[in-house]
């Protein structure tokens, strides 16, 4: 099998770059903390409601720096409490679950793109870095009223 | 000419092909009027479900009804005319595909199966939806299977010796599928069939989706290889040049066995139920497939500037000037490999583990689609189709076919350079992909979105349209060359099938060692996936039970 | 298999360039993602 010099050249080219990518978002992930959306609890769909902390969805204070906004997704609505509201600059680590069918929260603006599954638990952390009003919108086809699944998330100072 | 019962075959699958073609590309007209709100659909029809048919029966029905056209003619051409067992099977199986397929088709149309075609669990369409996929795949499997066969008579009788890059292609291509579609397969048949007649409660959603993308990703393979092997068997043949390296494509096309299938993770990056482990993994593996398709690059250039210097080309880029873009056949796929360069690049972007978070299920994942299988794979099948059908039926392709040709490619690109450029753009903006009209009650956030100049939906349903008039063009020319154009009666009136010569003699043996390829293939897949999917099996949540939400 | 020193190879300088193209294209376009995707 013989390979061109120029061959050789291009291919060693592409792989630099291919070790290159995966490097840089292996680093960003790994040690600066950017993992996408998962997690590896479960949660019976059929008791969303009693379990916690899905029993009180809303948003809570955990610490200082730290909160959780807790969410279920159902066709065709989030319930997130009351009013979703948190600071920005402080962390902030939403937690979903949905008690019917696959639906997605995805936060307009912001790496936040979470799947929500029946029967898991999705987690994401993030701070944001500007105050106001961000749209949250399913982005996974989960029925008829789909495009209507949005809510709105205040960032206050 | 190959024998009569051979085209025959070939012509019926190229005329599924092309029925479904018509019906999905109707309902991709649709879906961009309904989007900017110019269009009500009664109430019988639901935007949903003209997704779910535009998807199935351009992505799946239209695809591989083609690829299997494509592979009966060009293995009846390579290895010799079909034998009776050969053509009963690949009879059998193509009405047992068809069945499903009808049957699928169905489910769509009287709104049963609103499930898109990615069919999530737990939104449950009829039973009978997952029936038709069955036979769909069971159909192709047993058409791979007697194409297979011819292949391995022709082995026999030639010991020792390697195949011609054509078979080679066909088979690799068909070992993929197979080893692909036991992921579908098995959800299909042990989950989704079960639940959805109501045998048992529940289903296991996340193992669903995993075994969903398994079959997935190498999916996607299974549409751009028989278009890789038109890029490696027929372009060089049009060119007037042999092809490039015989072992350097089969090295290619081996590849795509071993690293397109242990993948399916980097389509659930952003979902719960699989460790960051093994995502990352998956991204990894997910880089090594990108590899072949860096060398087909470089073989395809090098076609060119060979061919280019062959006719006269001078200096640095002279060669690019004399390639022979009078040629229907060679500018239609020449299009379709350039809009390969930012859909290769766009699918690297996408694997690219958290980056995936800016664009999973935007508008952008639409983009790309539409311009990977949209036109490298699509325009490819038609700059195959211009001379494939009058190849297979003995009639003429007029000069005014050829300028009409060049028309439709014209417009396929013009509107898909539009529709792609918005879709990409909006996506990321945060358009989501999959959604009827709907501006989220006047969202600002969402009014944004579709305020630029390419990013409108005007452009949308303009770039739509033009692929639709191509669409319909396309139609004109294949049913004017099934049936109406006039018989050739000279021998230079005849259209000939393009296969290039290759040179096998500096081809290393181990190649075509199948059950090597195979078993490394089957030892990737149990590193990807043996323990992520017992860790879902033994730690699976109650399941769920069916959702029909439309 | 075991070709000796190949004669001279053939002057594909236009396909090298190219294929930097294309390269190009692949690296400006994930950048460009990546930088997106760190000011969000």
């Amino acid at each position: 099998m013989h390979l061109h010099k120029y061959e050789k050249i291009w291919l060693t080219f592409g792989i630099v770059c291919l070790v290159a990518f995966l490097s840089i978002v292996g680093v960003n992930a790994f040690a600066q903390d950017h993992t996408p959306a998962g997690g590896m609890h479960t949660i019976d769909p059929e008791k969303v409601r009693e379990t916690a902390p899905f029993n009180e969805p809303g948003v809570k204070q955990l610490d200082d720096d730290t909160y959780q906004a807790t969410i279920i997704a159902s066709a065709f609505a989030y319930d997130g409490g009351q009013t979703l509201q948190v600071p920005a600059g402080k962390e902030i680590i939403f937690k979903l679950t949905s008690t019917d069918v696959v639906h997605s929260f995805t936060i307009d603006n912001t790496n936040v793109n979470m799947m929500v599954v029946p029967g898991q638990v999705t987690t994401k952390s993030y701070t944001f870095k500007e105050p106001g009003k961000y749209l949250i919108i399913c982005n996974e086809y989960c029925g008829t009223g789909h495009h209507y699944m949005y809510t709105e998330i205040e960032v206050t100072e | 000419m190959l024998a009569a019962a051979d085209r025959k075959l070939a012509l019926w699958n190229i005329g599924v092909a092309y029925t479904a073609f018509l019906i999905g590309t109707l309902a991709g007209l649709l879906q961009v009027f309904i989007r900017n709100d110019r269009l009500e659909l009664p109430a019988w029809l639901d935007y949903y479900q003209i997704l779910t048919a535009h998807g199935v029966l351009l992505a799946l029905i239209f695809t591989t009804f083609f690829i299997f056209a494509f592979f009966i003619s060009g293995m009846s051409k390579s290895l010799g005319t079909f034998g009776p067992k050969v053509l009963l099977w690949n009879w059998i199986g193509f009405v047992v595909m068809l069945t499903g397929t009808v049957l699928a088709t169905v489910m769509i149309v009287i709104g049963e199966a609103s499930v898109l075609y990615t069919f999530y669990a737990p939104l449950m369409a009829s039973p009978w939806y997952y029936v038709g996929l069955a036979l769909f795949v069971v159909g192709s499997w047993i058409m791979g299977f007697a194409l297979v066969g011819h292949y391995m008579k022709w082995k026999k009788a030639n010991r020792g010796e390697l195949s011609p890059l054509f078979a080679f292609m066909t088979v690799t291509t068909i070992v993929l599928w197979v080893i692909a579609c036991l992921g579908v397969v098995a959800t299909v048949l042990f989950q989704y069939i079960p639940w959805a007649f109501g045998w048992v409660d529940t289903i296991n959603v996340e193992l669903s989706r995993t075994l969903f993308w398994y079959f997935g990703h190498p999916l996607v393979y299974f549409w751009l290889l028989p278009a890789y092997m038109a890029w490696y068997t027929v372009v060089p043949k049009i060119l007037g040049v042999p092809v490039f390296s015989d072992s350097l494509a089969r090295l290619a096309f081996v590849l795509f066995i071993l690293f397109s299938i242990p993948v399916g993770f980097h389509h659930q990056l952003m979902e719960p139920g699989i460790s960051d482990f093994w995502k990352f993994l998956q991204v990894v593996l997910t880089f090594m497939v990108i590899i072949p398709s860096l060398m087909t690059a470089f073989s395809m250039f090098a076609n060119f500037e060979r061919a280019g210097r062959k006719n006269g080309g001078k200096g640095l880029f002279g060669w690019f000037t004399k390639l022979p873009w009078k040629d229907l056949r060679f500018t239609s796929i020449f299009i379709a490999m350039a809009f390969f360069i930012p859909g290769g690049a766009g699918g690297i972007i996408n694997a690219s583990f958290q980056l995936n978070e800016i664009v999973h299920n935007t508008l952008w994942i639409v983009g790309h689609f539409h311009i990977t299988v949209g036109t490298p794979v699509a325009m490819t099948f038609m700059g195959l189709t211009y001379w494939l059908i009058p190849y297979l039926t003995g009639r003429k392709f007029s000069n005014t076919m050829k300028k009409l040709g060049f028309i439709q490619i014209g417009l396929w690109s013009v509107g898909m350079l539009l529709m792609s450029t918005a879709q990409h753009i909006l996506g990321l903006l945060g358009a989501p992909r999959r959604t009827a009209y709907s501006g989220y009650n006047g969202h600002e956030s969402a009014l944004e979105w579709f305020d630029g100049i390419l990013t409108n939906h005007v452009t949308m349903a303009v770039g739509g349209s033009i692929l639709f008039l191509s669409a319909m063009l396309l139609l004109y020319i294949v049913i004017m060359s099934a049936f109406v154009s006039p018989k050739a009666v000279e021998p230079d009136e005849f259209v000939e099938f393009p296969l290039a010569e290759s040179d096998k003699r500096a081809t290393p043996k181990f190649l075509e060692n199948w059950w090597l390829w195979i078993g490394m293939a089957f030892l990737l897949i149990i590193i990807a996936y043996a323990i992520p999917i017992a860790q879902m099996i033994q730690h699976a949540p109650p399941g769920s039970r069916g959702f029909i939400t439309w | 298999m075991t070709k000796k020193k190949q004669e001279h190879e053939e002057n594909l300088k236009g396909t090298l360039i190219s294929v930097f193209f294309v390269g190009f294209v692949i690296v400006a376009m994930w950048v460009a993602v990546y930088l997106m995707y760190l000011s969000q």
